[in-house]
């Protein structure tokens, strides 16, 4: 159990040193996209979700994985969906 | 075998959310950037589905289709005035989807009598703790920036000492719980008291410092996410966790930093509480402000060589964009060089004023941050403030009694003729008095701000 948690903890600590690398190099002006997309991708919870949902028997657990289910679909549908109607905005519909 | 192949698509998910975000780096790169991190979240969802333990799919699709209606009905409907809130509540269901999942995995293990150690509980208490915080909080946040609640900072006596009082019961309950997990009394009282936590937390901080409370709850988002992934121990949402982590907790810095103020000045100051009594204050002893017309506002644009526009949230308030566009766009077929001037926190959220600037199409090379525009005021004809205030406040830089003294401001003082439109002499968001107003190079142009600049339009048409 141990060995598995030095993995993951060292996973976590490298992935928050990435993170800080490359979240410092968007510019300000794609600040408000950067956080509706990184707020997507926090959805990620719904892996976790989707395997309490699919369990066998209906139970507490089962209930509230679905439940999670549906919060983390609408946190992802809908955080990728409204990145990419503003990021269209920033590509000039202006010719010339 | 599942086991294998899936680990390599969460690898491929991780890899995909990182080159995503790093093409965030550019607006020519970035809408690919945003569709390859949701490619990696497909792949992610798609290769969990052939997980053993899932046997039955009818509450997933449910779950799922309910989900992407609401999501993608609201993402197609949210005004860009709204994103701050959308924003806020996609934090909060982040927040409750990683607590229920901690939630979840607590009560199956329970159930199939596993006794999980101090590796597992431990993350599951800070899950649900982080988890709990951020949708209540996010909620509280949605309900000031919707103005469903008063945007001023709610306050009552021993406030801080009875949230330090229930921080203290949350990690006491969640010490308890990782010495017996089976208890299932604890996690929900550890959910409750924190869920408690989130509303207590937000309710003091004024409307003005959205922007830090938003950034601070995306971050806890993705931190709860990460909790979330050393319970489940999967790799890839430990990574996707810490990037949304680092992400908030960078944003949340910089826009600190716009305001001068420290993360804990911001949390437990209650700040605009205090300034409204010090604008009262000082308004009495303020000087005269000099009105203008829109007639008088076009003979100075017609000598004028170049223009700084220097918008603020009172711009998108009166749906002024468009306008401001076609303004600008006049201005510089009469050779006019024209540019805008951002201040971080000119929105109600990192970045917002780029958005809506961007949804007007003012092409983004025009929009300038403060430290590159700053220097170019003094050598500028005009500068046109529209629905700005407290970021274009000298006292933030002369007057030490100011409340907002060191926050760095737009030095549009230093232009040879100060513009400003605004409803009325009231003082802004924070409640500041602001001299900008009263000083000789100022005119004022009373008026509703999308009007105002269509009056300045066709004043400038009739040159």
């Amino acid at each position: 159990m141990e060995g598995t948690f030095i993995l993951v903890i060292t996973i976590f600590v490298l992935a928050m040193f990435l993170g800080f690398e490359v979240i410092t190099k968007v510019p300000p002006t794609l600040h408000t996209p950067l956080m509706s997309g990184s707020n997507a991708i926090s959805g990620i919870a719904i892996i976790g979700a989707l395997i309490g949902a699919g369990a066998e028997q209906t139970s507490l657990a089962s209930i509230l994985g679905i439940v999670a289910v549906t919060l983390a679909t609408v946190n992802v549908v809908g955080g990728f969906l409204v990145t990419d109607r503003m990021l269209k905005m920033f590509v000039s519909k202006r010719k010339g | 075998m599942f086991e294998s192949i899936s680990a390599y698509a969460y690898l491929v998910a991780s890899a995909l959310f990182i080159l995503g975000l790093k093409r965030l780096g550019s607006p020519r790169t970035a809408p690919q950037g945003n569709v390859m991190a949701a490619g990696g979240m497909l792949i992610a969802i798609v290769a969990t589905l052939f997980h053993q333990d899932i046997v039955r799919y009818e509450g997933i699709i449910a779950g799922i289709l309910l989900g992407s209606i609401i999501g993608a009905a609201t993402a197609y409907r949210v005004q860009m005035t709204a994103m701050p809130q959308m924003v806020a509540i996609f934090n909060g269901l982040g927040g409750a989807a990683s607590a229920l999942v901690a939630a979840s995995e607590l009560t199956r293990l329970n159930m199939a009598g596993a006794n999980p150690d101090a590796f597992i509980t431990v993350p599951i208490a800070l899950g649900c703790l982080i988890g709990a915080v951020t949708l209540t909080g996010s909620l509280i946040a949605f309900a000031k920036l919707q103005e469903i609640i008063s945007g001023s900072p709610i306050l009552f006596p021993l406030q801080n000492g009875l949230n330090l009082l229930i921080a203290v019961g949350v990690l006491g309950l969640s010490v308890l719980l990782v010495m017996d997990p089976s208890d299932p009394r604890l996690l929900w009282s550890i959910v409750g008291l924190a869920a408690f936590l989130g509303i207590l937390l937000v309710i003091p901080i004024g409307g003005a410092d959205m922007p830090v409370v938003i950034s601070l709850l995306n971050s806890y988002s993705g931190l709860a996410a990460c909790a979330t992934g050393f319970v489940i121990q999967n790799q890839v949402l430990i990574i996707s966790g810490s990037l949304v982590g680092a992400s908030g907790l960078i944003l949340t810095q910089i826009m600190c930093r716009a305001m001068n103020r420290s993360l804990a000045n911001v949390l437990f100051g209650g700040f605009g509480a205090t300034a409204a009594n010090t604008a009262i204050a000082t308004s009495a002893s303020g000087g005269i402000a000099k009105s203008g017309t829109p007639d008088d506002a076009a003979a100075i644009f017609d000598a004028a060589r170049s223009v700084i526009i220097v918008p603020g949230y009172g711009l998108a308030v009166a749906q002024a964009q468009h306008a401001v566009r076609d303004l600008g766009d006049m201005l510089e077929a009469r050779g006019i060089e024209v540019t805008y001037a951002i201040h971080p926190v000119a929105g109600r959220m990192p970045g917002h004023m780029n958005v809506l600037l961007a949804e007007a199409d003012v092409p983004y090379e025009k929009l300038v941050e403060m430290e590159r525009i700053n220097s170019s005021f003094p050598r500028t004809d005009v500068a046109l403030v529209i629905g700005a205030n407290d970021v274009t406040n000298p006292d933030a830089r002369e007057n030490p009694g100011s409340p907002i003294y060191g926050m760095p401001i737009l030095e549009v003082d230093k232009a040879k003729t100060v513009m400003v439109i605004k409803r009325s002499m009231s003082p802004g968001f924070a409640g500041i008095e602001n001299p900008l107003f009263t000083m000789p190079q100022t005119i004022m142009l009373f008026g509703d701000g999308k009007s105002m600049v269509e009056s300045l339009i066709s004043a400038v048409k009739e040159l």
